[in-house]
């Protein structure tokens, strides 16, 4: 249900224009801490129905809807957290730009840790081998082949085309 | 008519493309002379080609002729002439036409460049570049052709997205494909020499260049894109981490990572086989790019063609290319001699240690950009991947990357005595400590650790790689020294130094930016005035203005400081006839410590305006590092080596066939 509306949307947002005059200059807080929390709210949860804007960011009548709710929400003395807890379970963990901590996102959280740690194995395995490996500097004879091939012209077979 | 040549130069190219692919690469197991030779004029032929292709559909958009659907679709009589050519790659058909094209012309270039190489080599990389182009040409003709036609014909075409509407973005994708498609040359270099067995110093050598230029467009074009969405996209954000962007910086990640190896296994002829899977990579997630772009796989503000019934040959294509070069890999790779030994303590470790970070980079932007599809096939529920993951894994990772160039950049080949770094770089290390945490102090961040580590970790680069000058340069002498050796065999030394300048600058622009970056959403009545970090915005108000193809509102802002006024910004919201979406255009007053910018958001009623007005200290940084990252690209491949080495090459690989360590017979630098 909820992944046809989404691709409905997106299919209509192309000819959306703004509805609401809205704007987030409007939305004004006494206190700082406040206007900078909900700024971050806003900043770090998607536009449902845009192809990838913020909630801060997008015109979309979803987005400005949800941008009221969310100011009458917090304007009402509840916190960053509240806001955060009520959209999760209205729309789950999609709305969040900052997927929450969790079993389910253990694997991309610490996937890029596993990822690091997997390579400094390998890195420190090879590097251990290549300390001890042998030298393989050419021999005498190699040398002495080198040399005088180095000395001549170069192989004019290919260059003349 | 002419559209009609167009397609048939295609068909022509495509055939052209399949005998590159087969006959020169079977010469060269046959040693079949003509065979091999055939493999250059076969390129030239279908450089000419696809030049006609593109230039009949540019040809098509000057002309108006809306019976190409692409040109109906994207042209318009009103667009500027500009934007009419770039028109040709601002969409799915023409933007592949465009990499085709481009496939060609860097093809061209190693036909041109490649005197000196022997003969099988030539044959078996333009071969794989055949092979690349036979994927591209048959994408283009089976899925999607520019120059179908359609009827009835359209009185008028739909235009050009008018996002891409913009000098920035007009050559934007030119140059980022510059970077993609250069990234095939390494990549069929490591084809051939996997296939001819011969993997060497003398192919590290005739790759790096190469890989080096790709490189280089590769950054620029992923800067100019940033900066186009600076300022047009009225956010003043310079990175999203939209998967687009992703898409390209991947790629870029990994050819990085490809350069710092590519220099080892030339100097020291180690590292080969890492350096060829890094090859392979690189390209790969360029075409990765390419396609996850292209296909509306991911849909994003950027994505601008989807289809999805393209997926099938992408896929098709992708586990090919991908698959068929890994496999390639695993059967060769075991008989790819191992090179010399190092130490410990070597520049080899620390290069290691950065093509390991670089390389993890990669790996979670592609884990972030995939993860979304990934939970929402495998049912494990809808995520979204945004902004401030990606920010803390770059901020957990990057710094260990700014240490190591200090430090690898300094070490020697083989063997570097602990004492002597810790000699080297000890005052470098305490004046950045002390810098960092002098930015501590409550007159600058008052204790913002994430300020003191990014000034902290610039000035180290900077001043590690001024002890590095300087011990270089010991030996020479003096300032004449120093001339004498730029001239001489040390420019791609002094390349290096100024794009790790460029990654230091880069360092303070995205710390200053992210610390000390201001923005406010406000509403103003014309006469309204308002004051961001010591400047004053004063809006005398909003008028109508006509453009060729759009109706603008644009606002006039008087900024001064101290009373004193010092620009005129005119922001504009523009109106395209064809497609009525609105633009912004930032007015800013761009300067090397701060960027001052306007974005005009939406009209209230009564003059009164919501606008944007942002302080952005230090963000030309950015940009101007990625200069500076080029220019040391450029620099490098000036170097006198590339120059000479070609005519050795053709005599020492030769020899290198016979013995598992060629690096031995450069001279060390």
């Amino acid at each position: 249900m909820f992944v046809r509306i989404f691709l409905l949307s997106l299919f209509f947002l192309i000819s959306v224009t703004p509805l609401s005059a809205a704007t987030l200059a409007d939305y004004t807080f006494e206190d700082a801490q406040k206007a900078a929390d909900f700024r971050n709210v806003i900043e770090e949860m998607r536009c449902l129905v845009c192809q990838n804007e913020s909630l801060a960011g997008s015109n979309a009548e979803l987005a400005v809807d949800l941008r009221n709710e969310i100011f009458d929400m917090m304007t009402a003395g509840q916190d960053k957290d509240d806001v955060i807890q009520f959209m999760v379970a209205r729309y789950g963990d999609f709305v969040l730009y900052d997927p929450p901590m969790k079993p389910s996102t253990y694997p991309l959280w610490f996937g890029p840790l596993f990822l690091l740690l997997i390579g400094a194995v390998l890195l420190i395995r090879a590097l251990r081998k290549k300390s001890v490996a042998q030298e393989t500097e050419l021999s005498d004879n190699e040398q002495q082949r080198l040399d005088t091939l180095l000395k001549q012209p170069s192989d004019s077979k290919d260059a003349k085309k | 008519m002419i559209p009609e040549i167009g397609h048939y130069a295609l068909i022509l190219a495509l055939s052209l493309a399949i005998i590159q692919a087969i006959v020169p690469l079977a010469g060269s197991y046959t040693n079949t002379h003509s065979w091999m030779a055939l493999s250059r004029p076969l390129v030239w032929g279908q450089l000419l080609f696809l030049t006609l292709s593109t230039a009949v559909l540019a040809n098509a958009f000057l002309a108006n002729d809306f019976s190409v659907i692409y040109v109906a679709q994207h042209g318009n009589t009103k667009l500027p002439d500009l934007y009419k050519i770039s028109a040709v790659w601002g969409a799915h058909e023409g933007s592949l036409l465009l990499w085709a094209f481009l496939l060609a012309a860097w093809s061209a270039a190693i036909a041109l460049f490649s005197r000196n190489l022997p003969l099988p080599v030539v044959a078996r990389v333009l071969s794989v570049m055949g092979m690349i182009s036979i994927g591209f040409l048959l994408f283009l003709l089976l899925t999607s052709n520019p120059f179908d036609r359609t009827f009835p014909v359209p009185f008028e075409g739909r235009e050009l997205n008018p996002m891409l509407q913009d000098p920035g973005l007009a050559i934007h994708p030119p140059l980022l494909y510059m970077g993609y498609v250069g990234f095939s040359v390494a990549f069929a270099f490591s084809i051939a020499a996997l296939l001819g067995g011969k993997l060497d110093a003398s192919w590290a050598r005739w790759s790096r260049p190469w890989t080096t230029v790709a490189w280089v467009f590769l950054t620029v074009g992923i800067a100019l894109g940033s900066w186009w969405a600076y300022y047009e996209l009225g956010w003043g954000g310079w990175w999203f981490w939209d998967p687009v962007e992703n898409a390209s910086l991947m790629p870029w990640l990994i050819g990085t990572a490809l350069m710092h190896s590519l220099a080892v296994t030339e100097k020291r002829g180690a590292f080969k086989s890492w350096t060829v899977l890094l090859a392979l990579f690189a390209f790969s997630l360029s075409l990765l790019g390419t396609f996850l772009v292209r296909s509306g796989v991911l849909t994003s503000v950027h994505s601008f063609a989807s289809d999805p019934e393209r997926g099938v040959f992408i896929l098709a294509f992708l586990l090919i290319a991908i698959g068929g070069s890994l496999l390639l890999y695993a059967w060769r790779a075991p008989y790819i001699s191992g090179g010399g030994r190092f130490d410990l303590i070597s520049r080899e470790t620390f290069l290691l240690g950065n093509n390991l970070l670089l390389s993890v980079l990669a790996g979670l932007i592609l884990l972030g950009t995939l993860a979304p599809l990934i939970y929402d096939a495998m049912e494990w529920g809808k995520i979204s991947v945004g902004f401030p993951w990606f920010n803390k894994m770059f901020v957990l990772l990057t710094p260990f990357l700014a240490l190591l160039m200090g430090v690898g950049s300094i070490s020697r080949w083989k063997h570097t005595d602990a004492s002597f770094l810790v000699k080297q770089l000890k005052v470098a290390f305490i004046i950045s400590m002390v810098f960092g945490l002098l930015t501590l102090l409550p007159m600058f961040s008052g204790g913002n650790l994430m300020v003191g580590l990014g000034m902290g970790l610039a000035m180290w680069v900077v001043t590690s790689h001024l002890v590095n000058v300087k011990e270089r340069l010991k030996h020479k002498a003096g300032f004449n020294g120093f001339l004498r050796d730029l001239s001489g065999g040390g420019r791609s030394y002094y390349g290096m130094i100024l794009a790790h300048m460029g990654v230091a600058m880069f360092i303070v622009g995205v710390t200053m930016v992210s610390n000390y970056g201001i923005e406010q959403d406000i509403r103003m009545s014309p006469g309204d005035t308002a004051d961001i970090a010591g400047y004053e915005f004063k809006f005398e108000g909003v008028s109508e203005f006509p453009g060729p193809n759009y109706n603008a509102h644009r606002g006039r802002f008087l900024i001064s400081k101290d009373g004193k006024q010092i620009a005129i910004l005119l922001p504009e919201k523009r109106t395209y006839f064809v497609q009525t979406r609105p633009m912004t255009e930032a007015g800013i007053d761009w300067g090397l410590t701060r960027d001052l910018y306007v974005s005009l958001g939406e009209s209230l009623g009564g003059g009164d305006w919501s606008m944007r007005l942002y302080y952005k200290p230090y963000i030309r940084w950015i940009w101007i590092a990625a200069i500076f990252m080029g220019l040391g690209g450029l620099l490098a491949i000036s170097d006198r080596r590339y120059r000479t080495a070609r005519k050795r090459a053709s005599s020492t690989s030769t020899l290198a066939a016979g013995s598992s360590t060629p690096a031995a017979a450069e001279s060390h630098s």
